[in-house]
C-alpha cells in the first residue's frame, strides 16, 4: 500500500479539504474546496480539483453489499482515467464507504472491497499504481442521514479525492 | 484467616457467627434457568456507619449494592418501609421470624468504617433466612476512593453464594463515547465501571476510533484508530495511555481481539479487495496468516481455551459464522440461520457464542451453541449490534443505534435467557461496548 508523504504538507497548503479527507475528517467530502486557490476549484478550468469533482465526476455508487462497477460507474471512471492521464501532477486517495446497514467489520472490509475496485480499475486504464492511495471508512462517514435507501445509495460510494501530492 | 482479593486494594476478611441453624430446608439457591419469572425476594439493609465519616459511603454503598443484585433481574429488593425488624447492631443476633414475615428469602447486612488516612473497611453478612444460617461473612479493606469497587465485591459475593454461577458486577466496559451529528460524528475511546460509573476517555476526538476490546487483566486495550490516516489496530496501556501500531507495516488493520493469554492479537487486514485474518504475536511482532479466500474475513474470536477462532466471512456467498483451528485451516461453517450472521463473540465459558444477525432489515443480537445449534435471538430493532458477554457469560451488553437523521446509539444489556433488557447509562451517546474479565 501506498502513502501520502512529502505529499501531505503540500496537499494541505493547497487544497485543504482534500487533506481533511485523509485525516477522516467529514468537512471536505463534497469536495466544494471554498477557500482554496481558485485555479483548483474554478469549475471552469479543467485542471481543477473542482473540474475534477463536479464534471468529471468525483465518486461511484453501488449496490446493496456489492462491489461490482455499474456502467454509469464506469463511464465515471473513464472519464477519472482521461483526467489523471492528463493532470500527472496529480495523485488520488480512494475512499470506500458502505451504508449503516452492515456491521462494523464488515462494512469496514467492504468498504476496502470497493475502494480496491476503483484503484484496480483505474490502474487497468494506465493510471499509475503509484499514483493511488486507498482508505476504507466503512460506515463510519455517511453523507445522507436519513435511513431509508434514498440516503443509503448516495452512502454507498468510493470516492476519488485528488491533490498536488506525492506519493511514495 | 486473610485473603488478599485486590492486591492491596481490598483485603478480605472471611469471619465466624454463631450458629444458629434450627431448621434447614435445603441451601438457599437461585437456579438461573430459561424461565425465570419471579426474582428472589431479598432485604439489603442500610449498612450501618461505625463512626461519622462512614455515614456518608454507607448509604451509597447500599444503594450500589442494591442496583446490582435487582439489576441483575434475579433480585428483587424488598422497600424498607415493609420491614418489621431493624439492624441497629452489626454483630447482634438477627430476628429471622421478622424477616420471614415479609418473605425475605436472603437478609444482608453490613456495617462501613472510615479511618483517619482514609482505609474504608466494609463488613457484610448474607443470611439464609428461613434456614436460619449465617451464609457469608466478609470484610473488605481499601481506600475509600475504591468505595464502589467494595459496593461490587459485596454485591458479587451474595450473588456467587445465592446463585452458584461466576458473579460480574466489578468488572469494567471499554466502549466509543460518541457525540455529534450523524454526518460529523466524534468518537472517542472510553472506559467505565460495568454500570456506567467512572467513566473516563482515553482519546480525544480528532481521529476516528473503533471497537476497544480489553486484555485478559483489562490493563490494555486494543482498538482501531484513523491516527495514521487508514485504521490501524493500536495497543494501549490503560494506566499510561501510551500507545502504538500494532502491524509494522502500513496495512489497513481493524477488527482485532486478544487471545485467552494476551501474548497474541488476531484481526483483519486489508489485502486488496480481500480481507484475511492474522495473528500477531505483541512481544514479537511476527504476524501469521491465518486465512486466505477471496473473501472478507473478519470479526475473529478466540475460544476460552485459545484452541480455536471464531469469525464471519462471506466466502459463501453471504456474510456467515464460521469456526477454524486457532493456526488456520479449514474452517466449518455454523450459522444457517435466516439472513446474515456476524461479530461472532465465543462466551467466557466456552458453550456459547454470542452474534449480529441481519435479517429484513432488522438486526438482532442472538446466541448460539459452539456448533450452531440452539440458536436464540434475543433482542431485535432497526440496528442492534457488537454483542460482548459479562465476565460470567449470563449477560449480553451490545449498542442499539436509533434510525433516521437523528439517530445515535446507546448501550444495553439482556440476559442469556433473552430477559432484563435494559440500557446502560452513559454521558455520551456510546457505541462499541467490550466487556473486561471480572476485575482482580
Amino acid at each position: 500500500m501506498t502513502c501520502i508523504k512529502i505529499g501531505m504538507t503540500l496537499a494541505c497548503v493547497l487544497a485543504l479539504t482534500a487533506c481533511d479527507d485523509f485525516r477522516g475528517n467529514n468537512s471536505g467530502l463534497n469536495g466544494n474546496g471554498s477557500g482554496v486557490d481558485p485555479s483548483l476549484t474554478d469549475v471552469n478550468n479543467p485542471t481543477s480539483v473542482g473540474y475534477f469533482n463536479q464534471t468529471i465526476g468525483d465518486r461511484v455508487l453501488f449496490q446493496v453489499d456489492q462491489s461490482i462497477l455499474t456502467p454509469t460507474a464506469i463511464s465515471t471512471l473513464d472519464g477519472q482515467v482521461s483526467w489523471l492521464l492528463e493532470n500527472t501532477n496529480f495523485t488520488t486517495t480512494i475512499e470506500g464507504h458502505a451504508d449503516e446497514q452492515g456491521t462494523r467489520e464488515y462494512n469496514l472490509a467492504l468498504g476496502a472491497r470497493r475502494a480496491n475496485v476503483v484503484r484496480d480499475y483505474l490502474v487497468s486504464k494506465g493510471v499509475a499504481a503509484n499514483r493511488i492511495d486507498i482508505v476504507t471508512y466503512g460506515k463510519e462517514r455517511p453523507l445522507a442521514v436519513c435511513s431509508i435507501e434514498e440516503c443509503w445509495s448516495k452512502n454507498r460510494r468510493a470516492v476519488t479525492l485528488v491533490a498536488t501530492g506525492l506519493l511514495d | 484467616m486473610i485473603i488478599n482479593i485486590l492486591h492491596l486494594l481490598i483485603l478480605a476478611v472471611l469471619f465466624g457467627f454463631p450458629a444458629q441453624s434450627q431448621e434447614n430446608s435445603g441451601p438457599l439457591r437461585i437456579e438461573i434457568t430459561e424461565g425465570i419469572i419471579e426474582p428472589m425476594p431479598i432485604a439489603v439493609t442500610q449498612f450501618l456507619a461505625e463512626n461519622a465519616g462512614a455515614e456518608a459511603f454507607a448509604s451509597q454503598l447500599t444503594d450500589v449494592i442494591i442496583r446490582d443484585l435487582a439489576g441483575s433481574g434475579l433480585f428483587r429488593n424488598i422497600d424498607p418501609s415493609a420491614y418489621i425488624g431493624s439492624i441497629s447492631n452489626f454483630n447482634a443476633p438477627v430476628s429471622f421470624p421478622d424477616w420471614k414475615a415479609i418473605n425475605a428469602q436472603a437478609l444482608i447486612t453490613g456495617a462501613v468504617n472510615l479511618t483517619s488516612d482514609n482505609q474504608m473497611v466494609v463488613k457484610f453478612r448474607l443470611f439464609d433466612v428461613f434456614g436460619q444460617e449465617n451464609l457469608i461473612g466478609l470484610q473488605f479493606a481499601a481506600s475509600s476512593q475504591s468505595w464502589r469497587r467494595m459496593s461490587h465485591k459485596v454485591a458479587d459475593q451474595v450473588y456467587a453464594r445465592l446463585t452458584g454461577e461466576d458473579p460480574y458486577f466489578d468488572s469494567r466496559v471499554a466502549y466509543i463515547a460518541e457525540e455529534g451529528p450523524k454526518n460529523n460524528r466524534k468518537k472517542r475511546l472510553a472506559v467505565m465501571d460495568y454500570d456506567g460509573a467512572n467513566p473516563r476517555y482515553l482519546t480525544g476526538s480528532e481521529d476516528i476510533v473503533l471497537a476497544p476490546r480489553f486484555s485478559p487483566n483489562a490493563r490494555e486495550i486494543i482498538y482501531t484508530s484513523y491516527e495514521t490516516g487508514v485504521p490501524q489496530v493500536f495497543l494501549m496501556n490503560v494506566d499510561t495511555l501510551s500507545r502504538r501500531v500494532l502491524d509494522s507495516e502500513r496495512n489497513m488493520t481493524f477488527a482485532p481481539r486478544f487471545s485467552p493469554d494476551g501474548r497474541n492479537v488476531v484481526m483483519s487486514l486489508s489485502n486488496g479487495a480481500k480481507s484475511d485474518i492474522y495473528s500477531f504475536d505483541i512481544a514479537t511482532g511476527q504476524k501469521l496468516q491465518l486465512t486466505d479466500t477471496a473473501a472478507i474475513d473478519t470479526a475473529p474470536s478466540y475460544a476460552p481455551d485459545g484452541s480455536q477462532i471464531v469469525f464471519e466471512s462471506d466466502r459463501g456467498g453471504g456474510q456467515q459464522i464460521y469456526v477454524m483451528s486457532a493456526n488456520g485451516g479449514s474452517a466449518q461453517r455454523i450459522s444457517f440461520g435466516k439472513g446474515r450472521y456476524g461479530t461472532p463473540v465465543w462466551s467466557p465459558r466456552g458453550d456459547m457464542i454470542a452474534f449480529t444477525n441481519i435479517n429484513n432489515g432488522r438486526f438482532h443480537i442472538g446466541v448460539m451453541r459452539t456448533d450452531g445449534s440452539d440458536e436464540k435471538l434475543l433482542t431485535g430493532s432497526f440496528l442492534d449490534e457488537g454483542p460482548t458477554w459479562s465476565p460470567n457469560g449470563r449477560v449480553i451488553m451490545f449498542f442499539r443505534e436509533t434510525q433516521g437523521s437523528v439517530g445515535a446509539p446507546s448501550l444495553f444489556s439482556v440476559d442469556i435467557t433473552g430477559q432484563f433488557l435494559k440500557m446502560v447509562p452513559t454521558l455520551t451517546f456510546g457505541s462499541d461496548p467490550a466487556w473486561s474479565g471480572l476485575l482482580e
